[in-house]
């Protein structure tokens, strides 16, 4: 909503010296949004001047006419001037700068020599001035509007402050000087006069033009009034027109002006239509489907049904509230003019302006609420207005057929306010402020209170105690620590999750946030098998990008495409690791059903709307390349590889509190992996997440690094943290074993070491691997394990001979199940 | 060892004379202080105090003397001995300690030498400026909620009192997808409409996490972001209650001269609502107000959805975006540094924000 100060002085008596920041503070204060607030003189410095010219002097042999010219600025001797206009002559009033003044945007103005004459200022034209963007000459002044000399700015209305201000959805009352102004008033506590308090007259017997209103849901009030035989030539006044554009809005006519000049100073949308042009009677009704409807800005519309329309015998002749249309429209050359004033259901506006995708200035205002008492009013203002700039005959006969139903009393309880806001307000201060916004209150302990005809958004209670809380200053709120809350503290997936956070970090890995969104042509970028469920992905129906409508089902592609932007800039090295959430759709999804808003969901309803939501595990990923210890000077680096991988994976899980012994590796194939190099890891026996090297062709298809590596685990699955059992510490002296087992090499190490610690028994304190070798000399397909185990009692010293005998009941289990021979034995 | 083997000689009784003592003293301190190094000391060692050294040959001829003066003999000998060694061991644990202080200045390195070979990675600022807004709300006793991010557009939209017809909920503002009813929750609201539908009051919930909403990525707007939004429903909770809230929370996140300031807003799920500013001292432009997030009292219809009684509970809701946060907070001047994934953004940032 643009303004300017002058029009809300007009109904607002506001303090004389008001700045733009008292102003600015006021109506953020009263909930506007400022956007800004200007000035105008101030964006012309020094003497702004009308002078008039005495001689012209046309200057010839350069590029352009130019000419000297002499102008009397009301000083002792003319002003000589060198102009490159040429739309004056002598004796007009023209607006000129003197030297030392500034236009916008930084032009200094002074005395120089140019054209071989001595130029004291320039003579402005209205771009100059920033007034519009009118390069066609300098500004001619009408004869006789002031004397030379005078300051110009009020002479070119150079002299607002403008104010452009947000509206919030629920103040409709506010798109308007009215509103602003009765706002302002009651803020700075001083006298407003409504612009709609007029003695407008009412409905009469006979009626201008028949009109009839099918559907008063969509249509609770229409006003009409008729003036005929108006000059069609008449212009918008000057000052008219400047107000206009100042509020964003094109010139058009004067009868069409007016209707917006009325929408801006009272907030009553208006419609001009020609009365010559109307075949017959006006319909009010419901759009056919599929009706046809050419609208002022040319589009050709078919119509839903519940758009409304106002008919003529020809068919539909104006979107109702929203846009005109052409073949009934004001139009050059009309005399006869019928005014129309109505009330429209602003659900119905809402969604017809949605629909045809038409937010104008009157849809803006209809959707946010209009006063539905002001069509008499603004239609007397209109008519006014009308005759006395192009003449006319009033036609005496009023329509006004009315069905607007009264403001429906709010019952408050006057303690309410206190016991929401946290500040005292009595009875009767909440009586009086509420009587500032204009509701009648009666009552003492529950107050009774109609809402203005202007207020649709006061409904309830709550409304009342914002508006109580709202004048009676936000920022005199008391500050108030409420009672603390009783925590249970973070949940063990959320300790877990920063746990894990950490770890990754501390082991190198950076964390990204990926966008969740992937190409449908990913899945086979991943090589996912045609049954694999990660490629049944929701789909995004408007997507920003058509490329990637899909949510991820996996975080690994948005993962490698965030790799591969480092790999871009130039990065070799990069670890990184992402947690969030991926979406796995249910494949037979269906609508949930419908929820109530007076009511919680009953039990059933809400477990069947929550069936549809897919699930929304959260997952934790890491992809590395190049080297991952880097070389430096003590030596050589250490490239990526599925180890690493699956290293993050066992760091994840150890992160998230669960001990070693509950957590396998085992080799597994699972895409995106290279099957030779994946391994699933369990905990518990349950596979939460695969970890190794990427499949070659998945490299090739990201056009990745080769040996590029990857993990990616459901964090869903992972158990909480259990409370850890204490170990008890042996003091006893430990014996230290090695052991090198020869096995086929497609033993697992990780079922080798499994049952050394099975055939070992209680004495094992530890076994670690510290070794793996092949040679010819073991044999093809064979190698070599070399196992470092740690005996320990709790209460001895262990003696040889019970170390050797725990040593061979180990291997003798690695024997007797893999085949495995001591070598060396 | 022929000396055994001496015939008894009282006249080479000599050595036992104090003067021969006290040269023989004399010349192993002098010999031992010029040694330069501990094996020059250790080759030192027989001369003077060997079998064949001065005091032990002398210590052999006490037998000779006359029971009277063996006494007084053995004690000067006794002395002379002491003094010798004392003298050795004195200059060993000189050379001992020399030994050590080089060895000290020949193991000197190069402290500043860089030991990169695991680099240290980082976590995202924006997770860990969620951590530390969730912290402080655990603090002060409030649980930490999250919820889908596909959600239902009821608890998105119509439990929060965002009607059928409110543009928010057109496609140029909300992503919608391929199964009806759901959207990608456009704030984490939704999340505080389960927590209601989950347990009675009193509630003292934030809500960090993800929202999306469809504004093309530029250096203010991502189509994905991050929210915190908090919810008190209790008896008696009032617009102070919120006012002190939100306060403490700027003085935990920006220190003690942190403050806010409320202009009066629209919200359909709050009634009153707020907009409201924080005062940022740190601001790199100075000390300033900074637009931070929106708040209000909690709708009583929103309550009503959830199944909670308006009568006899109120409740306070607000919510700041984190991208935001960070930018002023931060000094980030582009959220799609946020978004890109870069890690010398990420890095810069280490294990804190």
């Amino acid at each position: 909503m643009k303004t300017s100060l002058s029009w809300l002085r007009e109904y607002v008596e506001l303090p004389a010296g008001i700045t733009a920041s008292e102003l600015d503070a006021a109506l953020t204060n009263l909930g506007m949004e400022v956007e800004g607030i200007v000035d105008q003189a101030a964006t012309v410095s020094g003497d702004l001047v009308v002078g008039r010219v005495l001689t012209i002097e046309e200057l010839t042999g350069f590029k352009k006419p130019i000419r000297f010219t002499t102008v009397d600025v009301g000083r002792d001797t003319p002003q000589e001037i060198v102009c490159g206009a040429r739309n004056f002559a002598e004796g007009d009033l023209v607006v000129v700068i003197l030297p030392g003044g500034e236009l916008p945007g930084g032009f200094k103005i002074g005395a120089r020599k140019t054209y071989g004459r001595n130029s004291h200022g320039m003579i402005c034209s209205a771009a100059e001035l920033g007034l519009s963007g009118d390069h066609s000459g300098i500004i001619v002044l009408p004869a006789d509007s002031a004397a030379p000399g005078v300051d110009a700015r009020p002479v070119v209305g150079l002299d607002e402050v403008l104010i452009e201000v947000e509206i919030t959805p629920d103040r409709g009352y506010e798109m308007s000087v009215r509103g602003i102004a009765r706002e302002l008033a009651t803020y700075f506590d001083v006298r407003f006069t409504d612009p709609a308090e007029i003695d407008a007259p009412g409905a009469t017997a006979g009626v201008p033009h028949p009109v009839e209103i099918e559907d008063t849901v969509g249509c609770d009030r229409f006003a009409a009034r008729v003036v005929r035989g108006v000059d069609p030539d008449a212009p918008s006044p000057e000052w008219m027109q400047r107000r206009l554009v100042a509020a964003g809005i094109r010139t058009i006519s004067l009868p069409v002006d007016i209707t917006n000049y009325l929408m801006l100073e009272l907030g009553q949308p208006m419609h001009v239509f020609d009365l010559n042009r109307l075949q017959g009677g006006l319909v009010v009704r419901r759009a056919r489907p599929g009706e046809k409807l050419t609208t002022l800005d040319g589009v050709a519309r078919s119509l839903d049904a519940e758009d409304m329309v106002i008919c003529d015998e020809t068919g539909p002749i104006s979107l109702a509230a929203v846009m005109g249309g052409e073949t009934s429209e004001w139009q050059q050359g009309t005399v006869d003019v019928l005014l129309e004033a109505a009330h429209w259901d602003p659900v119905m506006v809402g969604r017809t302006a949605r629909r045809h995708k038409l937010f104008s200035e009157a849809a803006k205002r209809w959707e946010r609420g209009v006063d539905p008492q002001l069509p008499l009013a603004a239609l007397e203002r209109a008519v006014q207005m009308l005759t006395s700039h192009a003449g006319g005959t009033v036609d005496e006969r009023i329509l006004d057929i009315n069905h607007v139903v009264p403001p429906a009393v709010v019952r408050l309880p006057a303690t309410l306010p206190s016991k929401i806001i946290g500040l005292d307000f009595s009875a009767e201060r909440v009586a009086e402020l509420l009587t500032k916004v204009g509701c009648d209150v009666t009552g003492a302990d529950e107050l009774e209170v109609v809402p203005p005809s202007w207020r649709p958004d006061l409904l309830a209670p709550i409304d009342l105690v914002e508006e109580v809380a709202r004048l009676g200053g936000y920022n005199e709120i008391p500050s108030v620590l409420p009672p603390a809350g009783s925590s249970n503290g973070l949940t063990a997936a959320q300790r877990q999750r920063r746990s894990i956070g950490r770890a990754l970090a501390e082991n190198g890995y950076v964390e990204v946030l990926s966008y969740p969104f992937v190409a449908p042509g990913t899945a086979d970028a991943l090589g996912l098998a045609a049954d694999d469920p990660r490629r049944s992905a929701v789909r995004l129906t408007n997507p920003l990008s058509e490329e990637e409508p899909l949510l991820r089902t996996s975080l690994l592609a948005p993962l490698l495409g965030t790799l591969k932007r480092n790999l871009s800039r130039g990065r070799r090295d990069v670890a990184l690791f992402e947690t969030g959430t991926v979406f796995l759709p249910y494949l037979t999804a269906t609508a949930p059903p419908v929820l109530g808003v007076d009511r919680r969901p009953t039990v059933d309803e809400w477990t069947a709307a929550n069936a549809i939501v897919p699930e929304q595990p959260w997952h934790l990923a890491v992809v590395l390349t190049g080297d991952v210890d880097p070389a430096g000077w003590w030596g050589d680096g250490r490239a990526a590889s599925w180890a690493d991988a699956i290293e993050a994976a066992r760091v994840t899980v150890a992160a998230a509190g669960l001990p070693a012994s509950r957590v396998s590796v085992r080799a597994a194939e699972y895409a995106p992996w290279h099957p030779g190099r994946c391994a699933e890891i369990l905990v518990d026996g349950t596979v939460v997440g695969h970890a190794g090297e990427l499949h070659p062709s998945v490299i090739a298809a990201f056009d990745l690094p080769k040996r590029t590596s990857a993990a990616e685990l459901n964090l869903n699955l992972l158990p909480a943290a259990p409370v850890i059992d204490a170990t008890r510490i042996s003091t006893f002296p430990a014996a230290l074993i090695d052991v090198a087992l020869v096995l086929d090499r497609t033993v697992p190490a990780a079922d080798v070491q499994a049952a050394l610690a099975e055939g070992a028994g209680e004495l094992l304190e530890s076994v670690s691997l510290f070794d793996v070798y092949e040679s010819e000399q073991l044999g093809a397909g064979k190698r070599s394990l070399a196992y470092k185990l740690t005996f320990r009692a709790p209460d001895r010293t262990l003696t040889s001979e019970e170390t050797v005998a725990a040593r061979d009941a180990a291997v003798a289990v690695t024997a007797s199940r893999f085949g495995a021979v001591l070598r060396g034995a | 060892m022929s000396y055994r083997n001496d015939p008894y000689d009282p006249k080479q009784a000599v050595l036992l004379a104090p003067e021969s003592l006290e040269s023989a003293v004399a010349e192993a301190e002098k010999a031992f202080a010029e040694a330069t190094d501990l094996d020059a000391l250790a080759a030192l060692k027989p001369a003077h105090l060997g079998d064949r050294s001065p005091v032990s040959l002398a210590r052999r001829e006490i037998g000779s003397l006359p029971p009277a003066a063996k006494s007084d003999a053995g004690k000067r000998v006794n002395v002379a001995r002491q003094a010798v060694q004392a003298a050795f061991d004195a200059r060993t644990a000189a050379l001992e300690a020399d030994r050590a202080a080089r060895v000290l200045v020949e193991e000197r390195v190069d402290v500043t030498l860089p030991w990169t070979r695991r680099p240290r990675g980082a976590r995202h600022p924006l997770t860990t400026l969620m951590e530390h807004m969730g912290d402080v709300f655990v603090g002060m006793g409030y649980d930490i909620v999250d919820g889908p991010q596909l959600e239902l557009e009821w608890a998105n939209f119509d439990a929060l009192n965002i009607g059928p017809d409110n543009p928010v909920r057109g496609s140029s503002d909300t992503f919608f997808v391929d199964l009806p009813g759901l959207v990608m929750r456009t704030h984490t609201s939704p999340g505080q409409v389960r927590t209601m539908l989950d347990r009675q009051p009193p509630i003292y919930i934030v809500s960090p996490g993800r929202a999306y909403r469809t504004d093309e990525l530029d250096a203010t707007h991502s189509p994905v972001f991050h929210q915190i939004e908090g919810l008190v429903i209790d008896e008696g909770i009032t617009m102070a209650h919120l006012r002190g809230t939100l306060d403490y929370f700027a003085k935990a996140m920006f220190g003690p001269d942190a403050k806010t300031r409320w202009r009066p807003h629209y919200f359909p799920f709050t009634e009153p609502s707020a907009e409201f500013d924080v005062w940022f001292a740190q601001h790199r432009d100075g000390p300033r107000w900074v637009e931070w997030g929106g708040c209000g009292m909690v709708n009583p219809r929103v309550l009503t959805a959830c199944g909670i009684d308006p009568a006899k509970y109120s409740g306070f809701a607000f919510g700041m975006g984190v991208e935001r946060t960070l930018m002023f907070r931060n000094g980030v001047s582009d959220m799609r540094d946020m978004v890109e994934g870069d890690v010398r953004f990420t890095t810069n940032f280490g294990m804190e924000s």
